[in-house]
């Protein structure tokens, strides 16, 4: 079926899209969820395995404890319920990168339920409503070998490495976020966002979309503005970054609307997302869903997390991304914009400790997303990344501060502590950069300007005191930029005034 | 018959240890003796002859330098193509897993090894445990050593011929709706199913993962004991198993003892269906406990009628989930070409027998969106029901007792054909199956009408398996007082 295409403004005069996120995060425990292999991204296919996460017959489960921590921990983080007794669940379905052809999963008894995660995005906060949290294991991995897709239709045979077979996953389950009409794709991208953030800040998970260890799936449907009533939804699979987040919800909402225009339904199914073209293409429909017969796990025994173990748990977490927040805005009198900008440019740490050690926030911020910031940009890295500590940051502000260096000075020592030469004030030493905070020593330097620039200083005697910058950058270049420029504007004013 | 195989494992461990006989004289006996009735009785799937005999030296080794056994040394055991061993292959009695070898041991194998006790081989059985005959063996069924057109019962029928006919002293078997107890009825001899969770199912390939429990036969009741002993306790491995001490039941095997307790007769066990040899017999056991001392009452466990046929929708339910695995991608039989899908569908329709497929298509059917709540939810409540029936009998008395089967072994082929007749076998062990709790059958004599074995269920409370050694032991020495020998030795032609 083609229909004519429907730009996103256009679609969002006539629609409002709702939009859910169904987000799978590998946890980062050593071994996996119900066997002792140790977990091993990128390790020779199927090095890591055993009869238990084989499946082979007579094999059985057992729960690693350390996963239901975690599991617990993301849920007091998103303020959802813990639950005090609650069952795996087989989900049975076939496929060959399944060693037993179901899935042990949860299904009506989640371990956690009902929470919400505030979501800052353009200055204002969403609150995501959270509707579960359960854990499951993850499947091997199909490579699909010979077709033109690199998936299973058309390939010619496929292999399958069962090393990420049994890695434990959480699956977090947002609800419907009806409401945030044009924004829609940003805050689905906010959301995922934020939801990285707090899994890293809890250490749960090294948060790596391009490794698969986070995952998306992504539900939009469309409402025809006023009528109150929810569309048909579609769930889109293989969202695998951020931006991609963005882009399937907004191709999803361009899409549908072109559907709804064309008086056609949008029918309840499966799409891929493509990170190349953008788009979404059809794959399962609902007629043709599975019935995945589940049924509570036999083999395992319930989860009952003692009150005391989840008390325990609440009580040890690190501050979270929404409170650190919080004190940040007030602390540093920040904006929401302002907070964004340095969340966005992965600064917040480092700036962080940069205050600690003794810079004010204002001039840590302007390092690091200024002149840090380029330079990290330069190097493709990010800004933490870079060879230089937050106490040097804070060091130079210190001593741009107290007037021993200015900012092209500091920008030198900044440059010396990057190559690795050694702390600031080894770098102010080895080259000798300090404010030439002598005045008599920057009089024999002006002296030698005006004398150089007869006509520029005659200029100035008549008034126009702009061309004094001239002179001053002549003063600058002959003591190589060590002068206090304001000191020499002053000098050479008073130089010319007598 | 050479005096070895007619011992009782107590008694080779006696004379092993006083030095009368090696370990590896005892393997070769029962090697033997499979050699030269076996190809009758069909117990075996495979025999491991030179891995046994490795072993048997080993223990002889280990005596000689003095180094600790433990109480099953040199003991052959046979045990049910369930579990994995290393050494040998498991099929399951399924062609679809037709000489696979597991890569790793099942936690009981392994702990009857380590105390080196000598697994002989692998019995034939139902494929998977489904059915009560071994007809539905993929490889043949075996026969009942007191007549050999009759089925030993099953499912786990090799193991219970094995032991009836000598070939070994002691095998493992599992239980999940009566598989071993019917067995050791039909076949005369002792076989208990522990508590659940009591003995560790790690490496026992899975049928019904709720119901599913490991248990030993013996030829009498302190044979039975050692096994179940042996075998038993906490494994980390099966999160099902249950971490608590395993019930004396050596202790209680040793000293039999009914007087004073309270036993109550199951009064829905009786009356149509049941053959009346059967009845005439199990009513002697019952004036004989009375005799021995005990209080004897009839105890109406109501919901026990819907036990049945909650358990062929629990059963089946869990099997088509736990049999999903065999799909010819990893391991076992593999048929057909072209998509994974249809490999799939050709390996599964090639290796399963016909019970597996009827038990998969019900589960799946009884799992299925929009049935769940009406079959498999509605069984779960039924078990509920049926625990509760327990909980209140076992508030009146001590242990209940009923016939372990409503017949006799029936003949080979008699109903091969009507699944429900078959399913019927398992009427009254199947309680105990539901609820998890403790039960044994032993022999209470022969039917008059075909002069075969009855068996007699003992059935106590979760983790309380001594209490039914106990009456075991006492029921078993009165009958020996009574017939002056074990009934086994009734058993005409092959065991003559």
């Amino acid at each position: 079926m083609s229909v004519a295409t429907v730009s996103y403004e256009d679609a969002l005069q006539r629609y409002e899209p709702v939009f859910g996120l169904e987000t799978h995060v590998e946890l980062g425990t050593r071994t996996k969820m119900f066997c002792g292999c140790v977990q091993a991204f990128g390790a020779e296919p199927n090095s890591h395995t055993c009869p238990v996460c084989l499946g082979l017959p007579g094999s059985l489960p057992v729960v690693n404890r350390l996963a239901i921590e975690y599991a617990i921990r993301i849920g007091l983080a998103l303020n959802a319920a813990i639950a005090s007794w609650c069952r795996f669940a087989r989900k049975n379905y076939f496929y060959p990168d399944m060693p037993k052809n179901f899935q042990i999963s949860q299904y009506d008894e989640p371990l956690c339920t009902d929470g919400y995660l505030d979501v800052l995005v353009g200055g204002r906060t969403v609150r995501v409503g959270i509707e579960r949290v359960h854990l499951e294991e993850d499947t091997g991995k199909s490579l699909h070998i010979g077709g033109a897709t690199g998936r299973i239709q058309g390939a010619e045979y496929s292999l399958v490495d069962y090393n990420r077979a049994g890695i434990p996953l959480v699956e977090i389950v947002t609800k419907p976020v009806p409401g945030t009409g044009y924004g829609a794709p940003e805050v689905a991208k906010a959301y995922v966002t934020e939801l990285r953030d707090m899994l890293r800040t809890l250490d749960v998970s090294d948060v790596r979309m391009e490794e698969g260890s986070l995952r998306c799936d992504v539900n939009t449907s469309l409402s025809v503005r006023g009528s109150g009533v929810w569309g048909t939804r579609t769930e889109t699979k293989n969202v695998n970054s951020l931006r991609s987040v963005e882009r399937a919800v907004r191709s999803e909402i361009e899409r549908q609307a072109a559907v709804l225009d064309a008086g056609d339904r949008v029918i309840q199914e499966t799409r891929h997302f493509h990170e190349d073209s953008g788009v979404t293409t059809s794959g399962r429909s609902k007629e043709e869903a599975q019935d995945y017969r589940y049924f509570p796990e036999p083999d395992l025994v319930p989860v009952a997390p003692p009150p005391e173990w989840v008390a325990e748990i609440q009580a040890s977490l690190p501050e979270l991304p929404s409170a650190r927040r919080a004190r940040l805005l007030a602390a540093w009198s920040l904006s929401d914009l302002e907070f964004e900008a340095l969340r966005n440019a992965g600064a917040l740490d480092v700036v962080e400790e940069t205050v600690a050690a003794g810079a004010s926030p204002a001039d840590a911020r302007k390092w690091w997303l200024g002149e840090l910031a380029r330079r990290a940009n330069d190097s493709g890295v990010d800004v933490s990344e870079l060879p230089i500590t937050p106490e040097a940051v804070a060091r130079v502000a210190e001593l741009v501060a107290s007037g021993s260096l200015n900012d092209q000075l500091a920008r030198q020592v900044i440059d010396g502590v990057l190559e690795g030469e050694g702390t600031p004030d080894e770098v102010v030493a080895a080259h000798g950069l300090a404010v030439v905070s002598d005045d008599s020593a920057l009089l024999a330097a002006i002296d030698e300007a005006i004398a150089a620039n007869p006509d520029v200083a005659a200029r100035i005697r008549d008034g126009k005191v702009q061309a004094a910058g001239v002179l001053v950058g002549a003063v600058m270049k002959a003591t190589r930029g060590k002068a206090d420029a304001a000191r020499v504007r002053e000098l050479i004013m008073q130089r010319l005034a007598s | 018959m050479d005096e070895l195989i007619t011992m009782t494992a107590a008694e080779l461990s006696a004379a092993m240890g006083a030095g009368k006989v090696s370990a590896a004289e005892v393997t070769t006996a029962h090697l033997d003796r499979i050699a030269a009735v076996d190809s009758q009785v069909r117990a075996f799937l495979h025999v491991a002859g030179d891995e046994a005999l490795a072993q048997a030296r080993e223990v002889d080794r280990k005596r000689a330098a003095g180094e600790p056994l433990g109480p099953l040394a040199g003991i052959p055991v046979a045990v049910k193509d369930l579990f994995t061993a290393v050494d040998m292959p498991t099929t399951c009695g399924s062609r679809i897993l037709e000489g696979w070898r597991p890569p790793y041991e099942s936690t009981i194998t392994r702990r009857l090894r380590d105390g080196g006790a000598v697994l002989i081989g692998k019995t034939n059985m139902d494929e998977f445990a489904m059915g009560s005959s071994t007809e539905n063996s993929g490889y043949g069924c075996s026969r009942n050593p007191w007549d050999l057109a009759r089925v030993p019962g099953g499912s786990s029928g090799g193991s219970a011929a094995a032991v009836a006919s000598y070939q070994a002293p002691l095998a493992l078997g599992t239980d999940t709706g009566g598989s071993i107890r019917q067995p050791a009825a039909l076949c005369g001899i002792v076989g208990t199913k522990p508590t659940y969770g009591g003995s560790s199912r790690y490496g026992v390939v899975a049928f019904a993962s709720s119901l599913d429990t490991p248990g030993p036969f013996g030829r009498n009741v302190l044979d039975t004991a050692l096994l179940h002993e042996a075998m038993s306790g906490h494994d980390p491995m099966d999160s099902t198993s249950i971490d608590a001490p395993v019930p004396p039941v050596v202790e209680a095997a040793r000293h039999g003892d009914v007087s004073g307790m309270r036993i109550g007769v199951v009064s829905e066990f009786s009356g149509d269906g049941y053959q009346p040899g059967v009845m005439a017999r199990f009513t002697e056991a019952v004036e004989l406990l009375e005799s021995l001392g005990a209080k004897v009452t009839e105890i109406s466990c109501p919901h026990f009628k819907y036990a049945l046929p909650a358990y062929y929708l629990i059963a089946p339910s869990e099997v088509s989930s736990n049999l999903a695995r065999f799909d010819g991608m990893r391991y076992g039989l593999r048929v057909g070409t072209g998509s994974a899908e249809e490999v799939m569908a050709q390996t599964r329709e090639a290796g399963f027998g016909a019970e597996a497929k009827r038990r998969i298509m019900l589960g799946t059917y009884a799992l299925s969106s929009g049935y769940y709540d009406a079959y498999y939810g509605k069984a779960q409540q039924v078990r509920t029901l049926i625990i509760a029936d327990f909980d209140a009998a076992f508030g009146q008395v001590d242990v209940l007792v009923s016939p372990v089967t409503p017949t006799t072994a029936f003949p080979i082929g008699e109903r091969a054909d009507d699944p429900i007749a078959m399913y019927l076998a398992d009427l009254c062990t199947i309680p105990a199956d539901l609820a998890g709790n403790a039960a044994i059958s032993l022999p209470c004599g022969l039917a008059d009408e075909d002069h075969m074995p009855v068996g007699l269920q003992v059935m106590a409370p979760t983790l309380a398996d001594d209490r039914l050694y106990r009456v075991a032991a006492a029921v078993e020495a009165a009958f020996a007082d009574r017939w002056g020998h074990p009934l086994l030795n009734e058993a005409k032609g092959l065991n003559a």
